[in-house]
């Protein structure tokens, strides 16, 4: 088998290396690549939409209706993984520990509970102590992730980044709380409601702004027709497009990272994790 | 023999993208483990952005962000002197479908370890042929 | 462009990939494929491609180790291949 996927391996990469002989010279400004429509794109972005960073205004401005799908896939795999793993079952045994002696008691019977307070606390499978220099790190770094992930997707017009990115890094702040608490911390604050919500408003959001393009007589995703809704100067109206639609794009991505996180990581109880 | 040390100087980029993109396919079929092969996925899919981008690259421009944004009216913009924005953009889209694909792909694996208690593709057409 | 860099880079990039899919627990692949991911940004950065770069280091090296090191936590970390 090894043997075989090496024979096939070679004959293909032979194939495609000697199909490099044909390409132009690597660096060359005349490639094909960077003639015709992306010269258009450079010289004529700042005129049309008052945008610098050329990347931005062609994702979600010139090519937008690549950007909302894709917002839609992304969507799509935060649901997949929801519908896959969610396990609705609940605990069937718990485990509490008294906190001034240290003893465990597990609690097999689903009826009795007994109050979490100063005296007992949830405990998960396996105890460990909590560390104090973690925590208290990861609890004050938190706020200026996040504060940072919104600088990223609102200074996207103007520095690489976007809403995609700032998304990202948001999700990834309230991961970063699962890892250095407990996963029960994360749920507790941001419901999986809540998130869920997030995901179909971000993919709303886009395909909102885009639709009502079309009552204000344009084509669908034409931003330029927007201009009677906006108070202020009608030359920026499609960069204020650019922006809202990025802020949708945002919120879904970040909404999908947290839910395919919590789903892996506890298997679909959302009860303990990493 | 200088000739092909142009050629060589000219294209040894590409040669390397091709390798790197055989190494991830070679990863797809022939290891055991799932997650490895997940890996390898992962690893083509890279690769093909790599050379994507590696063909908007022009010598001697910059990155494709207006370097005078106020007075761009008066002196005129050339397209040579800015890199080729429209590669970057397309992949970024496939970027965003790698990570999501990467991400199912990962659950599916949990899955199927908790169904069959291994991950190793003999053992799990093993115990598939035995249900 | 400096082409000694690009050669470097590339070079690690190919060795990476190759460690990744050889080791034998699976907590080394996923370390050295956050690696792989960060040499890529590096070698988008060098090419001029910031956005590519900065999204490949946000997803990359950020959320794709997580999922990673998530899922071998539940399932099996020892491989036989």
């Amino acid at each position: 088998m090894r043997f075989l996927a090496f024979i096939i391996v070679s004959l293909t990469g032979a194939l495609l290396l000697y199909g490099t002989g044909e390409f132009p010279d690597w660096g060359d400004p005349k490639s094909p690549a960077s003639l015709h429509v992306s010269d258009y794109y450079i010289e004529k972005t700042f005129e049309d939409t008052g945008v610098p960073n050329f990347v931005t205004a062609v994702v979600t401005d010139y090519r937008g209706f690549d950007t909302m799908f894709e917002t839609a896939v992304i969507f799509t795999a935060g649901l997949g993984c929801f519908l896959l793993l969610r396990d609705f079952r609940g605990k069937k045994e718990r485990f509490y520990r008294h906190t001034p002696t240290g003893v465990i008691l597990h609690v097999k019977d689903d009826k009795k509970t007994l109050t979490v307070g100063n005296e007992f606390e949830y405990m998960d499978k396996e105890w460990v102590p909590p560390d104090l220099i973690n925590k208290t790190v990861c609890r004050i770094l938190i706020p200026f992730i996040q504060i940072y992930a919104l600088y990223v997707v609102a200074h996207g017009d103007y520095s690489p980044g976007g809403g995609f990115q700032g998304g990202v890094i948001f999700g990834s702040s309230l991961i970063l709380l699962a890892i250095s608490y407990n996963l029960k911390t994360l749920v507790k604050r941001v419901k999986e409601k809540l998130l869920g919500i997030f995901a179909a408003v971000g993919v709303l959001i886009y395909a909102g702004i885009a639709a009502i393009c079309m009552p204000m007589g344009g084509a669908f995703l034409d931003y330029g027709k927007l201009a009677p809704l906006v108070p202020g100067d009608p030359h920026h109206i499609r960069a204020l497009g650019m922006l809202g639609v990025e802020i949708g794009v945002g919120i879904a991505v970040m909404a999908v990272m947290v839910i395919i996180y919590i789903n892996i990581v506890s298997e679909g109880k959302h009860d303990e994790g990493l | 023999m200088s000739d092909l040390l142009t050629l060589i100087v000219a294209k040894y980029n590409y040669w390397l993208y091709v390798i790197l993109m055989m190494i991830g396919l070679y990863g797809m079929i022939a290891k055991n483990n799932l997650i490895k092969k997940i890996v390898g996925m992962n690893i083509f899919q890279t690769a093909i952005i790599l050379f994507y981008v590696s063909i908007g690259y022009k010598k001697d421009a910059t990155i494709p962000i207006l370097v005078s944004a106020h007075d761009a009216h008066g002196a005129a913009i050339r397209a040579a002197d800015y890199i080729n924005p429209l590669t970057s953009c397309l992949m970024l889209t496939a970027i965003v479908v790698s990570v999501a694909t990467f991400g199912y792909a990962m659950a599916l694996a949990v899955r199927i370890y908790q169904r069959y208690q291994t991950l190793e593709e003999d053992e799990l057409r093993m115990r598939l042929s035995e249900e | 462009m400096h082409w000694p860099i690009d050669i470097i880079v590339l070079t690690l990039v190919i060795f990476c990939a190759i460690a990744a899919l050889s080791v034998r627990d699976l907590l080394g692949t996923a370390i050295l494929f956050g690696a792989y991911s960060f040499l890529m940004c590096l070698l988008w950065t060098i090419m001029g491609a910031v956005d590519v770069a900065f999204t490949e280091a946000s997803v990359g090296a950020g959320v794709s180790t997580v999922f990673f090191v998530a899922a071998i936590f539940r399932t099996s970390r020892r491989t036989k291949d």
